[in-house]
C-alpha cells in the first residue's frame, strides 16, 4: 500500500553540485518543476502576445484576461500608488498559478505543497514591503503599529498585538497555500487508494466506481482551488503592500 | 509504537477547530450572497472583500489540519 504522502518526496538528480556550509546542494525534482513552471509561464505570456492584433485571437485573449484581472486586483486592493509594484505581484501570481497547475498533472511534484517554497516567496515579499515602508515613510513607518484614537493605557496591549499580527503574516500566507495544496492532493490519493482497495475486494468491487467518480469531481475542484489560492496569495500580497504604501 | 493511540486521538481533537471554520465560512458566504442578491451592482466591488474574508477564515481550518498532520506523520 503506497502512502498518499509519497508524491511529496523530493529526490535529487545526480550527485550534489556544490556544498554550502556542509549541506550538499543538488538539482532536485522541486527545482526541475519550478524551472518548468517558469518556462511554461514565460512561453504562455510571450507566445500569447507575439502577434499584437487589434482584434485578439484565442491565445492573446487569454493573456490579456490574466493581465487585466491582476491589474484590476492590484489597483483595487493596493491603491493607485501601487502601480510600480504591479510586475512584482503579477510575477508572484503567475509563478504560483503555474506551479499549482503543473502539480495537477499525474506523476508530477506539486512545488507549492512544500512550505519552504511559499515561505521563501513570502520573505521576499515582506522584504519588499518593509523596504518600501521605510524608504517612503522613514521612522514614521512604526506608527503602523499604533492604532488611531485608542486610549493611552490601551496602547500597552494594542501595540504588541499589532506587531504580532504583522509579524505572523508571512507564516499565515505560506501555511494557507501549502496546506490547501497538500490537503487536496492527500484527498485525491486517499480516494484513489480506496478505489484500488474496493476493486480488489471480491464481491464489493462494483462499489469501487463510487470513489472513482468522486475523485473525478475532486480533480475538477482542485483545478479551481489551484487558481483560487494563487489569486488569494496575490490579493493578500497587495493588501499588505497597501499598508506599507499608504499607512492608515 | 507507544503512545500511537494518543497521537491519533490528539490529531482527531485538533480537527474540531474545523467546526468553527465551517460555521464561519457559511456565514461569510451567506452574507456575501445576500448582499449581492439585494444589490447586484456591487458584485465586482465585493469580490475582493469576500475572498479576503474567505482566506482569513480558512486559515483557522488549515492550522488545525497542519497540527493534525504533524501529530500523525512527524511527531515521534
Amino acid at each position: 500500500m503506497i502512502s498518499p504522502l509519497e508524491e511529496f518526496e523530493i529526490h535529487s538528480y545526480g550527485s550534489p553540485l556544490f556544498t554550502i556550509a556542509g549541506h550538499p546542494v543538488s538539482f532536485t525534482n522541486s527545482a526541475l518543476y519550478m524551472l518548468l513552471a517558469i518556462m511554461g509561464s514565460s512561453l504562455f505570456m510571450v507566445a500569447s502576445m507575439r502577434r499584437q492584433a487589434l482584434v485578439p485571437g484565442r491565445w492573446q485573449m487569454m493573456g490579456e484576461t490574466v493581465y487585466n484581472m491582476v491589474a484590476n486586483m492590484v489597483a483595487g486592493a493596493a491603491g493607485e500608488k501601487a502601480k510600480p509594484y504591479f510586475p512584482f505581484i503579477f510575477t508572484i501570481f503567475i509563478f504560483i498559478l503555474f506551479c499549482n497547475l503543473l502539480g495537477m498533472l499525474p506523476y508530477t511534484l506539486e512545488v507549492t505543497s512544500h512550505i519552504l517554497i511559499n515561505f521563501a516567496i513570502a520573505i521576499l515579499l515582506f522584504t519588499v514591503i518593509l523596504l518600501t515602508g521605510f524608504i517612503r515613510h522613514g521612522w514614521h513607518f512604526f506608527s503602523l503599529f499604533v492604532p488611531h484614537g485608542a486610549p493611552k493605557f490601551m496602547l500597552l496591549f494594542l501595540v504588541p498585538i499589532e506587531i504580532l499580527s504583522f509579524a505572523i503574516r508571512p507564516f499565515s500566507l505560506s501555511i494557507r497555500l501549502f496546506a490547501n495544496m497538500m490537503a487536496g492532493h492527500i484527498l485525491l490519493g486517499v480516494f484513489a487508494g480506496m478505489t484500488a482497495m474496493l476493486v480488489t475486494a471480491g464481491w464489493l468491487s462494483a462499489i469501487g466506481i463510487l470513489p472513482l467518480l468522486l475523485n473525478i469531481a475532486i480533480t475538477g475542484f482542485e483545478f479551481f482551488v489551484a487558481f483560487l489560492q494563487a489569486y488569494i496569495y496575490a490579493i493578500l500580497a497587495s493588501v499588505y503592500l497597501r499598508d506599507a504604501i499608504e499607512m492608515h | 509504537m507507544e503512545g500511537m493511540g494518543l497521537k491519533l486521538l490528539g490529531a482527531g481533537i485538533a480537527m474540531i477547530g474545523t467546526l468553527g471554520a465551517g460555521l464561519g465560512l457559511g456565514m461569510i458566504f451567506s452574507a456575501w450572497i445576500s448582499a449581492i442578491a439585494r444589490n447586484p451592482a456591487v458584485e465586482g466591488k465585493f469580490r475582493q472583500i469576500g475572498y479576503i474574508g474567505f482566506a482569513a477564515t480558512e486559515l483557522v481550518l488549515l492550522l488545525g489540519f497542519v497540527v493534525s498532520c504533524l501529530l500523525i506523520f512527524v511527531a515521534k
